[in-house]
């Protein structure tokens, strides 16, 4: 294999500002996103287990909906067929007057396709609390709503930490999806630079490097906020 | 070692007269064909009027037709039957898919510029152009100038990209860039109005506005921010597949075939060939 | 606004059928090359030999910190490079999701190999069977059966994420949809006909799972 390895470009005034400007959008997307999918993501989750049929039945429509369209697809809707769908003048906002209307819609997609996947860990960890307690609840006199404020929630979203890890991982590397719709974050950052320098290996491994460093520190964040809400006596039932 | 020398002894001695072992011998591309009996093109979805997918989505255009007859040059320089297997290229993927070796010969819109003749080797000039802005006809816009506080449209890893940057630069403006991914993407936000003008090169946009469902609409305009000589792009440092493809094209200039072609792909654009074009024709079809 | 126009569906069918069977296609094969890659892997994670299953834990977190798209560039433009010859956009395709989705597969196989019980494993011993036959015979086959529904999930996941092959221009059910909305201008209806597709054949592949999890759980 004939090939000119050239490590140095990475350094490169230009292309190092690319590098961290991806760096800096991939991170905003994904955090942006994370905390779309958290939000509605729980109020889903939560929404699948209440005893309201219609509500159920809306929750679980919006997570078979949104798991069983692939997010690019979802992205692709989003950015191109929306706001073709909307009148004219709200279109046109979505399109142009809309601050970055790249970063806008990637969140917004990535956010909701995302939540879906949040939902069902809500679900999982609601259910997983024992009915015994739901039913004492009730026996002491509490409604849906103060058998889920005091009982079911607190217990089950310090559950649902460690399956959570592995969905934040996630959302960090889904937002690479954003570069189809002309956000140039680190995935297109380091093929733009493999394209202006003809240096691929160094420009993909500058990116490989980056997404471990994210992984690693995410991971490490995830695991401290894991030990923080653990529920003593719980350990070990889950898994 | 002593096999290539066996090898190498027994072609002289044939006299080049076997076809097979004489392509083995030219090693590379022509080697890599002869024996899968397969040629790769690669090629463009949405370069009208140079490579682009008809109506039952095969590639089609000016490149292509020129391509094929380096194709038949091909078949006959190794004497068997080639099968072309189509490869869809972009800006962003066609220089790393020919240096990679994936593709055999690239047939679209490309540019032959020094840079990228560090990375790949290109066959004599087959089109001339330059970046220009296409616009709505009610835009206002009349040139590069006009162009601050605006959106526009570029596809990402095309010289255009860098014209219009370097444009931009020079005239200090506040424009806003959005990334495209080829040529109908780009003439999709402009006709979505996601952006107020798109630049790529002069003819493709002139095609592009001929394709489109509203070709009254938009308008080509300003000076050229660039100058861009196509060729077809061949593997770099493989003289001999070079040489076949600059044959085939010395045989279709010098027949005066290509004014067929040129009129067949054009003439609906209502593009004559430019002064520049018909010169670099000439000076193609170089003698036997 | 404006008007929709869904026959541009219906005249360029036919096309749409091949990206799909591209996309199927492609599917399957990376099913297959994911899971048998990704029991090896997990087996010489568990397999007690400290540098091999140093070497299977880091590929496998390696490769699940990446993004996907980025594999597949990597396949895509450098692998060639690297082993010298061209190997085709569909196979380089096919490696890039073996590769990454074996990391997946993996650690489900290894939750599976470790839901065996270990005195099924002493049960092998005792009867002579030494520990690759114990692999064979007894793990494996239990471990496979009692993930089927969660390898059946990971496999719909994966027909989703072959739809990124959009972004090397390989010609699956995205892509020719995306060439089908672009030539056409007909955005709206291709774009919103590519979501029904996935959704229905996602759909029942996860109807399929909650089948199996029921006939299992009884």
């Amino acid at each position: 294999m004939e090939y000119n390895w050239n490590w140095s470009i990475l350094f490169e005034e230009q292309y190092l500002n690319w590098l961290i400007s991806g760096f800096g959008w991939t991170v905003s997307v994904a955090l942006s996103a994370w905390c779309i999918a958290i939000v509605i993501g729980a109020l889903v989750g939560v929404g699948k287990t209440v005893p309201n049929k219609v509500i159920r039945g809306i929750c679980a429509t919006y997570v078979e909906i949104f798991r069983n369209v692939p997010l690019l697809v979802q992205m692709f809707i989003w950015y191109f067929a929306v706001p073709e769908m909307l009148p004219d003048d709200w279109g046109r906002w979505m399109k142009r007057d809309m601050p970055n209307p790249e970063f806008v819609t990637a969140v917004v997609a990535l956010g909701l396709y995302t939540a879906s996947r949040i939902a069902e860990q809500v679900r999982a960890g609601i259910e997983t609390v024992p009915p015994g307690l739901t039913a004492a609840a009730t026996a002491h006199g509490l409604s849906v709503g103060q058998t889920y404020r005091y009982v079911l929630l607190p217990i089950s979203f310090r559950m649902i930490v460690p399956p959570l890890t592995s969905e934040f991982l996630t959302v960090f590397k889904n937002s690479s999806l954003a570069l189809t719709i002309g956000l140039l974050e680190l995935t297109a950052q380091s093929q733009q630079i493999a394209e202006y320098t003809f240096q691929g290996f160094e420009a993909f491994t500058a990116a490989t490097v980056i997404y471990v460093c994210i992984a690693l520190v995410a991971t490490v964040l995830m695991q401290l906020l894991e030990k923080y809400t653990r529920i003593p006596g719980y350990v070990g039932k889950e898994g | 070692m002593q096999l290539k020398k066996t090898f190498l002894t027994a072609i002289v001695a044939l006299g080049f007269s076997a076809p097979v072992a004489l392509a083995e011998a030219h090693g590379g591309t022509l080697a890599k064909i002869a024996s899968s009996g397969e040629i790769v093109i690669g090629h463009r979805e949405s370069s009208v009027p140079f490579a682009y997918l008809d109506e039952n989505q095969q590639p089609v255009g000016y490149s292509i037709d020129l391509c094929m007859k380096i194709v038949d040059a091909v078949a006959e320089e190794l004497d068997q039957e080639l099968t072309v297997r189509y490869v869809p290229v972009n800006p962003k993927t066609r220089i790393a898919l020919m240096a990679n070796g994936t593709i055999d010969l690239e047939c679209g819109s490309t540019t032959n510029n020094l840079t990228r003749q560090q990375q790949v080797e290109y066959l004599p000039v087959t089109f001339v152009t330059g970046t220009k802005i296409l616009t709505r006809k009610d835009s206002g816009i009349n040139s590069v100038a006009d162009l601050d506080g605006k959106v526009v449209a570029v596809a990402q890893g095309t010289t255009n990209e860098r014209a219009l940057l370097a444009a931009v630069e020079a005239a200090g403006l506040d424009v806003k860039i959005l990334p495209v991914r080829d040529i109908a993407e780009g003439m999709l936000s402009l006709e979505t109005d996601r952006v107020d003008a798109y630049t790529s090169d002069h003819i493709l946009l002139h095609g592009a506005v001929t394709k489109s469902k509203s070709p009254e609409d938009f308008v080509v305009v300003g000076d050229f921010l660039s100058f861009d000589p196509y060729a077809l792009m061949v593997r770099r440092d493989d003289s001999a597949f070079e040489l076949v493809g600059k044959k085939a094209l010395a045989e279709v200039f010098r027949s005066g075939e290509i004014n067929a072609i040129y009129a067949q792909w054009f003439d609906p654009l209502g593009v004559p060939a430019d002064p520049l074009l018909l010169a670099a024709f000439q000076l193609g079809a170089l003698p036997e | 606004m404006a008007d929709f126009d869904f026959n541009v569906i219906w005249s360029s069918l036919p096309f749409l059928w091949q990206g799909l069977q591209l996309s199927l296609w492609l599917t399957f094969l990376s099913i297959i090359g994911g899971i048998v890659l990704g029991t090896l892997l997990a087996l010489a994670r568990l397999s007690g030999i400290l540098p091999l299953s140093l070497i299977a834990a880091t590929y496998v977190n390696l490769i699940r910190s990446v993004p996907l798209i980025l594999v597949i560039f990597w396949f895509f433009f450098l692998v060639p490079l690297a082993i010298g010859r061209p190997i085709g956009s569909f196979y380089s395709a096919l490696i890039a999701f073996v590769l990454f989705e074996a990391a997946y597969y993996s650690e489900i196989m290894r939750a599976g190999i470790q839901s065996v019980k270990q005195g099924q494993v002493h049960a092998g011993q005792s009867t002579g069977l030494n520990y690759w036959q114990i692999q064979r015979y007894v793990v494996l086959p239990q471990a496979f059966r009692n993930m089927i529904p969660i390898l059946v999930t990971q496999g719909i996941i994966l027909f989703q994420d072959t739809s990124l092959v959009f972004v090397v221009s390989l010609r699956d059910f995205m892509t020719a949809s995306s060439i089908v909305a672009r030539t056409e201008g007909r955005l709206v209806e291709m774009y919103l006909f590519a979501a029904v597709v996935y959704f229905v054949i996602c759909f029942s592949g996860s109807m399929l799972v909650r089948s199996l999890k029921s006939r299992m759980s009884t």
